[in-house]
C-alpha cells in the first residue's frame, strides 16, 4: 500500500491507503474523495481529474504523454505541477505522495 | 419530513445510480439511502466493456465505481438482484420481485436503458449477444478469439468499438449496418468514412446497406447471419448494436409522463411528481444551450444529472449548465465528441483526415453546435467551451489548423 495525501483545494486533507497499480485518480474516487471528477473513468479524453503534484514528488510521478499535456493546456487554473491523475500509476515509490485539487474541474 | 432524514431509494444501480448514492452522502446526506440493482454485483463502469475490459486491460475490480465496502461503510443499502416491477405513488412504495416492498421518501429513478434486439427468425439462438452488461461482455469475450468470426449488426459507436476490440483478440470481424454508411445517426460523411477506411485498414469487413433478415442455428447455436440480399454470412456468434430504449415502464405505468424517456426538469425532478427524479439514459431532459429536451446515453450525461438530483435534493445550488460530451476509443484513435448536430448549415472540416488527427465543427449560422475531434484534444476542449458560451466564431480562423484553437475561441 501507498500512502497518498489529497488535500481539497479548502485545505481539507484525507489520507489514504492506495493499493499499488490502481491510478492516483481512482484512490480518490474509489473512496469517495471530493474534489476528483474523474468523468471518463480515466481514458484521458476529460481533463475532470485535474491535481497539483506536490514539487518534491514531481520527477516520481513521471512523464506526462503528449495526449495529457494536450488535455492540461485546456483545463482551467493549469500549474507548472498539474497532472491528470488518471495518467499515475500508484506504486511503492509513491508511498507519502501529496496531491491538491483545484478549486473545480471544469 | 425535511429532506436531510429523507429515506432516498434509488431504482437502478448503474452509473448515474451508483454515482447518485455516493453524491448524496458526500453532500452531507444523514437519512437512509437504499440503492437497488438488478445485477449481481455494485455499480460499474459500462464503457470498458467494449474496450479495454474486452481486451484483457481491466479487471473487475477496475471496473466497479467503488469496492463493496464503500456501501457498508457509508450506510448505503446496497441490494443486488432487486427487480423492481411496481411503483406506487400514492403509497410511496416500490415492488420488487420477489413480492416485498421498500417505502421511500424521494425516489430516484436511474433504469437505464436496453439493447433493442432485432424480431426476426432465430432471435433466440444462443450466441447472438448484446453488450449492456458485465454479464453480456464475458459472452463476448468468452465468443471472440484467433479462428472466430463474429458479426457485428449495426454500425455504431458500440458495434465499431467491439469490431476493433475483436480484430485485437485475433478473430474476424464483419459489420452490417442498415444504412449506407457507418454512423450514419450521429457522424458527417467525413468521419464516416474516415472510420470506415481505419477498420477496412485493420482487416474489417463491412456489409453496408445491408439488413439482416434471419440468425441461422444449429444445435440451437447461431452459426450465421442471412441479409435482405439472401446471402449468408457464417459466424461463430452475432453482436448487435442497433440502439437502446430506456426503461421507462415504472414510470409509466405509474402515471409519470414519459416521451421516450421520463420527462424531468432542470433539477432532474419528474415534471408530474416532486417526490421522483429521473437520471441517466432513461430520462427525458432539458438541454437549454439548444433550447430544447431530449434523451442522451453517455456516461458524462449520467453523473452531470446525479449532480442535478443530489444538489436539488440536499439544497445545494443547481450545478453550472453544461456541454455534453462523450468518447470512443477505436484502434490508436481517441474520439471525443462535444455537444449534438442539432440545425446544423454548414460543417467545417480542420486538419487533415488522412493524417489521422482532425476535427468536424458543426455550426449553425456562425456558433458551434457539435465538434467530433479525432486525437485532438485542443479542438474538443475548446470546441466544449465555445459550444457552451454559444460564442459566435471566425469561420476562416476555424478551418484553419495553423491558427490555435485558443486563438480561434478568443
Amino acid at each position: 500500500m501507498a500512502k497518498i495525501t489529497y488535500v481539497e483545494h479548502d485545505g481539507t486533507r484525507h489520507e489514504i491507503d492506495v493499493k499499488p497499480g490502481l491510478t492516483v485518480m481512482e484512490g480518490a474516487v474509489k473512496n469517495n474523495i471530493p474534489g476528483i471528477d474523474a468523468d471518463c473513468g480515466g481514458a484521458c479524453a476529460c481533463a475532470t481529474c485535474h491535481v497539483y503534484v506536490d514539487e518534491a514528488w514531481l520527477s516520481k510521478t513521471g512523464e506526462k504523454s503528449s495526449m495529457e499535456e494536450s488535455m492540461l493546456d485546456f483545463a482551467e487554473s493549469v500549474q507548472e505541477n498539474s497532472r491528470l491523475s488518471c495518467q499515475i500509476k500508484v506504486s511503492d515509490e509513491l508511498d507519502g505522495l501529496v496531491v491538491t485539487m483545484p478549486e473545480s474541474q471544469h | 419530513m425535511s429532506s436531510a432524514s429523507a429515506h432516498v431509494v434509488i431504482v437502478g444501480a448503474g452509473h448515474a445510480g451508483g454515482t447518485v448514492a455516493a453524491l448524496l452522502r458526500q453532500y452531507g446526506h444523514e437519512g437512509p439511502i437504499t440503492l437497488l440493482g438488478e445485477e449481481p454485483i455494485p455499480p460499474y463502469q459500462r464503457p470498458p466493456l467494449s474496450k479495454a475490459w474486452l481486451k484483457g486491460e481491466a479487471d473487475a475490480d477496475s471496473l466497479a465505481l467503488k469496492p463493496l465496502e464503500f456501501y457498508t461503510e457509508n450506510n448505503i443499502d446496497f441490494r443486488p438482484n432487486a427487480v423492481a416491477t411496481k411503483l406506487d405513488r400514492g403509497a410511496k412504495t416500490v415492488t420488487l420481485a420477489d413480492g416485498s416492498t421498500v417505502s421511500y421518501d424521494i425516489l430516484i429513478l436511474a433504469t437505464g436503458a436496453r439493447a433493442i434486439s432485432l424480431p426476426i427468425e432465430g432471435k433466440d439462438l444462443a450466441g447472438i449477444l448484446f453488450l449492456r452488461t458485465a454479464a453480456d461482455a464475458e459472452a463476448l469475450k468468452a465468443a471472440v478469439g484467433p479462428g472466430k468470426t463474429l458479426a457485428v449488426v449495426g454500425g455504431g459507436y458500440i458495434g465499431l468499438e467491439v469490431a476493433a476490440s475483436g480484430r485485437a483478440l485475433g478473430a474476424e470481424v464483419v459489420v452490417i449496418e442498415r444504412e449506407q454508411r457507418l454512423l450514419a445517426r450521429v457522424a458527417c460523411e467525413a468521419l464516416s468514412s474516415f472510420f470506415q477506411d481505419r477498420h477496412v485498414s485493420h482487416g474489417v469487413r463491412f456489409e453496408l446497406g445491408a439488413t439482416v433478415t434471419g440468425y441461422l442455428g444449429r444445435d440451437g447455436h447461431v452459426v450465421g447471419v442471412r441479409l435482405d440480399d439472401g446471402r449468408e454470412i457464417a459466424c461463430d456468434a452475432v453482436v448487435v448494436g442497433v440502439g437502446a430504449h430506456p426503461n421507462e415502464e415504472l414510470a409509466k405505468d405509474a402515471g409519470l409522463e414519459c416521451a421516450r424517456g421520463v420527462v424531468v426538469d432542470l433539477d432532474a425532478r419528474s415534471v408530474t411528481d416532486p417526490s421522483i427524479f429521473a437520471i441517466g439514459d432513461v430520462a427525458h431532459r432539458p438541454m437549454p444551450i439548444y433550447d430544447r429536451m431530449f434523451r442522451m446515453e453517455s456516461v458524462p450525461n449520467a453523473l452531470e444529472q446525479a449532480k442535478q438530483a443530489a444538489s436539488a435534493i440536499m439544497g445545494r445550488p443547481r450545478p453550472p449548465g453544461e456541454c455534453p460530451w462523450q468518447w470512443s476509443d477505436q484502434y490508436d484513435l481517441k474520439l471525443q465528441i462535444a455537444g449534438y448536430a442539432f440545425d446544423v448549415d454548414e460543417i467545417v472540416v480542420r486538419g487533415e483526415p488522412a493524417s489521422g488527427k482532425f476535427a468536424v465543427f458543426h455550426l449553425k449560422g456562425d456558433q458551434v453546435q457539435a465538434v467530433e475531434a479525432i486525437n485532438s484534444p485542443p479542438e474538443f476542449m475548446m470546441g466544449k467551451m465555445l459550444i457552451l458560451n454559444r460564442k459566435p466564431v471566425n469561420k476562416a480562423k476555424l478551418a484553419d489548423p495553423s491558427v490555435s484553437m485558443k486563438e480561434v475561441a478568443a
